[in-house]
């Protein structure tokens, strides 16, 4: 996904006596992009906003809160654990507590792009540190000591030459008395030290003295997970609350004609049944039929009796077959668009020792969040609040707020748990659809769309379509390289640009009626099967060691960058970083069992950096089995989570193993084929690998990992089954191009 | 029409249609939000609860078909997230976004209870509910560290409070 967002973190601490004895140490973090001339009630009169992360009460609790949406990337534990940190608290004393959307007190709050940790790491430090400061000076002045000699630990601040020591929570009266300094700034992920009024540096602390950060601390929702508590958007109840279908047309952007609506509302438990008219576009408000009922189930039942006439429109005679006949065609015409073009393609694919050829494709798959999309929302004296387990909060207010005719500072949005996100809640459809139900209803309504909804009204991975060819010269250097790309666009300083003296990067459109949207290391985690597939099949043309090959390549002096597009590439330093820590981790080279092989790639997105090694065994008629996952990480200079990231890294391989195995949506005559789980497998316990993950700490930005360690894993498995059978895998799902 | 079972160890009775799936009447009748829908087909395993100890998915299972049974849920298992294999899920933090983990729960405290000892095989066979997240080997070690707590009866013995029931089936 992309989002470009601008955060001055220029803030300052101000501290606030509350109700009950305890203290609130907030921040006023300016958020360029959030700000609105219509300033809420708590604005301050600078514009600056109020922005509590921090409450500690006489007991010594600290309340810290999350900022971003959880989405099972475990970021309500982790940036609260950065706060922890420099706070210097322990984090039994911790509870924390889920914002709502309100991005004028807490900066800027979605989840997407692998960016919470990036975006909040530095700024979370400052909130933490300029908080203990304050506590250090207060403790310092209770004294009569300098600030300077006074440390602290474990929620305390001592003073050792005196042997004085006084817990957090019981200097909250002398805090108050404390100027508050400026919050460090976080520019690009580097640390700045902060400011007190009289020029006296606040430092954060030094990484080598953390205590909390890098260990392994399970998620703070755990229990409330494992004992069942309603946590997510569908669990939400609201006094007086209607259950809510959607019918919307099964071709994308069709609209109702008509609707035995008197039939439906005279089904046991209907209390509303309505037209939809909605707009065009395919992630806002869509034409369709709404049915309210007293139980979900009264709902879905009536929804079995629905009769609606539907003006389908153009995109129902659009088909997967034809998309696919449009690219072959696409193919053989010169391309639309040169995107780059380096040195002589033509002329060195003459010289070349050796060449490969190969048309490759991936499908249009489907996000299948577990907790099928839903949205909770009541209207009432022209305000609207809602319950939604979406990743972007704001811009899902923004949409209720045009389409509805409603201010966006009559719209409350809370912030439940999502049961999965993989970047399907990036979009808010089913918040506006929810909302414009309750509106039309009369009553608090929660809308939930069934499975089979869910699936046909995905915003997809785009599919795509390429033709490669490339070539290696006498030494086996890779020195040639045409891919014409079909489908949509691709950024000019794709890797392998500038790593490949001879490079032509050329796109033709092949324009379609499916809604697209991000899903999980967008681009990148098809990108990555076919640039990681091809490489591997140039590597085997030159007689190479697959992954000493990709190293050579990494190590090819690159071209010079041609202009502004071409910053922002890999480091290769890093990049071989990884491939020497998975070389090793795996025991690449080692003698394996016939039938058995490795397949190795790397990819560098969102910021991080993965290499990964799959090793596969292929059986009689063609039964693949998985054996293992290595995956090695550059993440930066630290782990936030151990545990947390730990857990990302193997879900991101499984997740792109399934991907590669089985998932597929076909379209014809304008809808989506496939309904539910029963044909579109997931992978499950018997064919989910044992994965390995492993993190290279180099000195380098904090960055996120709910994205990069997906894409390569992919092209390693393809890899691996060519190792072993001697079969390339072009065309994605792996499905049963293996038997026979 | 009336229908009567026994959920969490205490009795209940519910006025629903006769072909409204045990899921919602779980979740939107009994308020026990714990047990999840995901897919409506008995293919993810999301909504997976004990019927008499033996795991089934809640969401192909009409209610007329329940008529006196005894049911446990998530909410049944302990009273508060005692049971070993809910301490196993916790000490190894297996969860990500957490939905499916109800319903694995399910699953693995049937699984503990039936094999003292569950080999990686026995796992595979029993665990087939989906997990999205894909946090698979959490899953599978902590059904080993479960059964090394040493497993427990799948309903009995671990139900939860009257209060809390009272509260959960309110």
């Amino acid at each position: 996904m992309t989002t470009s967002v601008t955060v001055d973190r220029r803030a300052f601490l101000r501290v606030v006596a509350i109700a009950g004895g305890g203290m609130l140490f907030g921040s006023y973090v300016r958020t360029l992009n959030a700000m609105s001339p219509d300033a809420s009630p708590d604005a301050s009169p600078d514009g600056y906003t109020f922005n509590p992360f921090i409450k500690i009460t006489p007991d010594g609790k600290v309340t810290i809160i999350g900022k971003n949406p959880e989405v099972g990337q475990g970021i309500k534990t982790s940036l609260p654990m950065v706060i922890a940190e420099e706070l210097d608290v322990d984090w039994k004393m911790v509870t924390v507590e889920q914002a709502i959307s309100d991005q004028r007190k807490y900066g800027v709050q979605f989840a997407g792009g692998s960016l919470s940790t990036p975006m909040n790491y530095e700024a979370m430090r400052g909130v933490g540190a300029a908080a203990r400061w304050m506590l250090i000076a207060a403790a310092a002045k209770t004294w009569g000591v300098p600030a300077g000699e006074c440390t602290t630990s474990h929620g305390t601040v001592r003073h050792a030459s005196t042997k004085r020591s006084l817990a957090y929570g019981k200097l909250l009266g002398a805090v108050a008395t404390i100027t508050p300094p400026a919050l460090p700034k976080a520019a690009g992920g580097t640390a700045e030290v902060a400011t007190a009024a009289d020029g006296t540096p606040v430092a954060l602390k030094d990484p080598k003295s953390f205590r909390l950060l890098g260990t392994r601390v399970p998620q703070v929702d755990d229990k409330r997970i494992v004992t069942g508590k309603p946590l997510f958007g569908i669990d939400v109840v609201v006094p007086g609350m209607a259950h809510a279908v959607f019918e919307k047309c099964p071709v994308f952007g069709g609209k109702v004609v008509s609707a035995n609506l008197d039939r439906i509302k005279s089904m046991p438990g209907v209390k509303a049944a309505f037209v939809v008219d909605g707009g065009a576009a395919l992630d806002g408000l869509l034409s369709g039929v709404a049915i309210v009922a007293d139980t979900w189930w009264n709902a879905r039942t009536a929804r079995n009796q629905l009769q609606v006439q539907w003006n389908e429109g153009p995109t129902a005679t659009q088909s997967s077959e034809g998309y696919a006949k449009r690219a072959l065609e696409l193919s053989a015409l010169p391309p639309e668009k040169v995107v780059r073009r380096d040195g002589d393609f033509e002329g060195a694919m003459k010289g070349a020792a050796a060449t490969a050829e190969g048309a490759y494709f991936y499908p249009f798959i489907s996000h299948a969040t577990l907790e099928p999309q839903n949205c909770t929302a009541h209207f009432k004296d022209g305000k609207l609040e809602i319950w939604a387990p979406t990743q972007m909060p704001q811009p899902g207010r923004q949409l209720v707020s045009k389409t509805m005719g409603i201010a966006e500072d009559d719209i409350t949005i809370h912030m439940t748990r999502i049961g999965g996100g993989f970047g399907r809640r990036l979009k808010n459809d089913y918040m506006v659809e929810a909302a414009w139900i309750a509106r039309q209803a009369g009553m608090p309504v929660k809308l939930l769309w069934t499975r089979e909804d869910d699936m046909h009204h995905d915003h997809y991975r785009q599919a795509g379509y390429f033709w490669l060819k490339g070539g290696v010269d006498a030494n086996g250097r890779l020195v040639a390289w045409r891919n014409h790309f079909i489908m949509d666009n691709v950024a000019a300083n794709q890797f392998p640009a500038r790593f490949i003296p001879h490079y032509a990067l050329e796109t033709s459109a092949l324009p379609h009626g499916v809604p697209t949207g991000a899903l999980r290391a967008p681009g990148s985690n098809g990108l990555a099967f076919v640039i990681q597939s091809f490489i591997d099949e140039l590597a085997h043309a030159a007689g190479k060691d697959p992954l000493q090959f990709r190293l050579d390549l990494l190590s090819q002096p690159l071209l010079p960058a041609t202009g502004p597009a071409d910053q922002g590439i890999m480091d290769p330093e890093r990049m071989k970083g990884v491939l020497e820590l998975v070389r090793e981790k795996s025991g690449w080279g080692k003698k394996l069992p016939k039938g058995t092989g490795m397949g190795v790639a790397f990819h560098f997105s969102h910021r991080g950096y993965f290499a990964e090694v799959v090793q596969a065994t292929v059986g009689a008629k063609g039964a693949l089995k998985i054996d293992k996952v290595w995956v090695a990480g550059d993440i930066g200079r630290q782990i936030v989570n151990q545990s947390g990231a730990e857990n990302q890294g193997q879900g991101a391989a499984i997740d792109g193993i399934s991907e590669a195995l089985g998932q597929e949506i076909t379209i014809s005559a304008g809808r989506v084929m496939q309904n539910n789980f029963d044909a579109y497998p997931l992978v499950r316990m018997d064919k989910a690998p044992p994965v390995e993950v492993f993190f290279l700490i180099t000195d380098n930005p904090v960055t996120g990992l709910g994205e990069p360690a997906l894409p390569p894993v992919i092209p390693a498995l393809c890899n691996a089954i060519f190792t072993v059978t001697g079969k390339r895998i072009r065309s994605l799902p792996i499905g049963n191009q293996l038997a026979g | 029409m009336s229908f009567s079972l026994k959920v969490n160890g205490k009795s209940v009775t519910v006025d629903v249609p006769p072909d409204m799936p045990l899921l919602w009447v779980l979740r939107d009748v009994l308020d026990l939000k714990g047990t999840k829908y995901g897919c409506g087909i008995a293919q993810c395993g999301a909504c997976t609860v004990h019927l008499k100890g033996v795991p089934v998915r809640s969401c192909s299972m009409p209610i007329s078909s329940m008529q006196g049974m005894e049911i446990t849920t998530i909410e049944g298992l302990s009273a508060d997230g005692t049971h070993p294999v809910q301490q196993a899920w916790q000490e190894i933090d297996v969860p990500q976004c957490g939905y499916c983990q109800a319903g694995q729960i399910m699953v693995a405290a049937s699984l503990v209870a039936q094999k003292k000892n569950p080999s990686d095989a026995d796992i595979d066979a029993a665990m087939t509910n989906i997990c999205r997240c894909g946090t698979y080997n959490r899953i599978r070690k902590a059904v080993h560290r479960a059964a090394a707590l040493g497993g427990a009866p799948a309903t009995k013995a671990h139900g939860a409070t009257d209060d809390e029931q009272m509260e959960a089936t309110r």
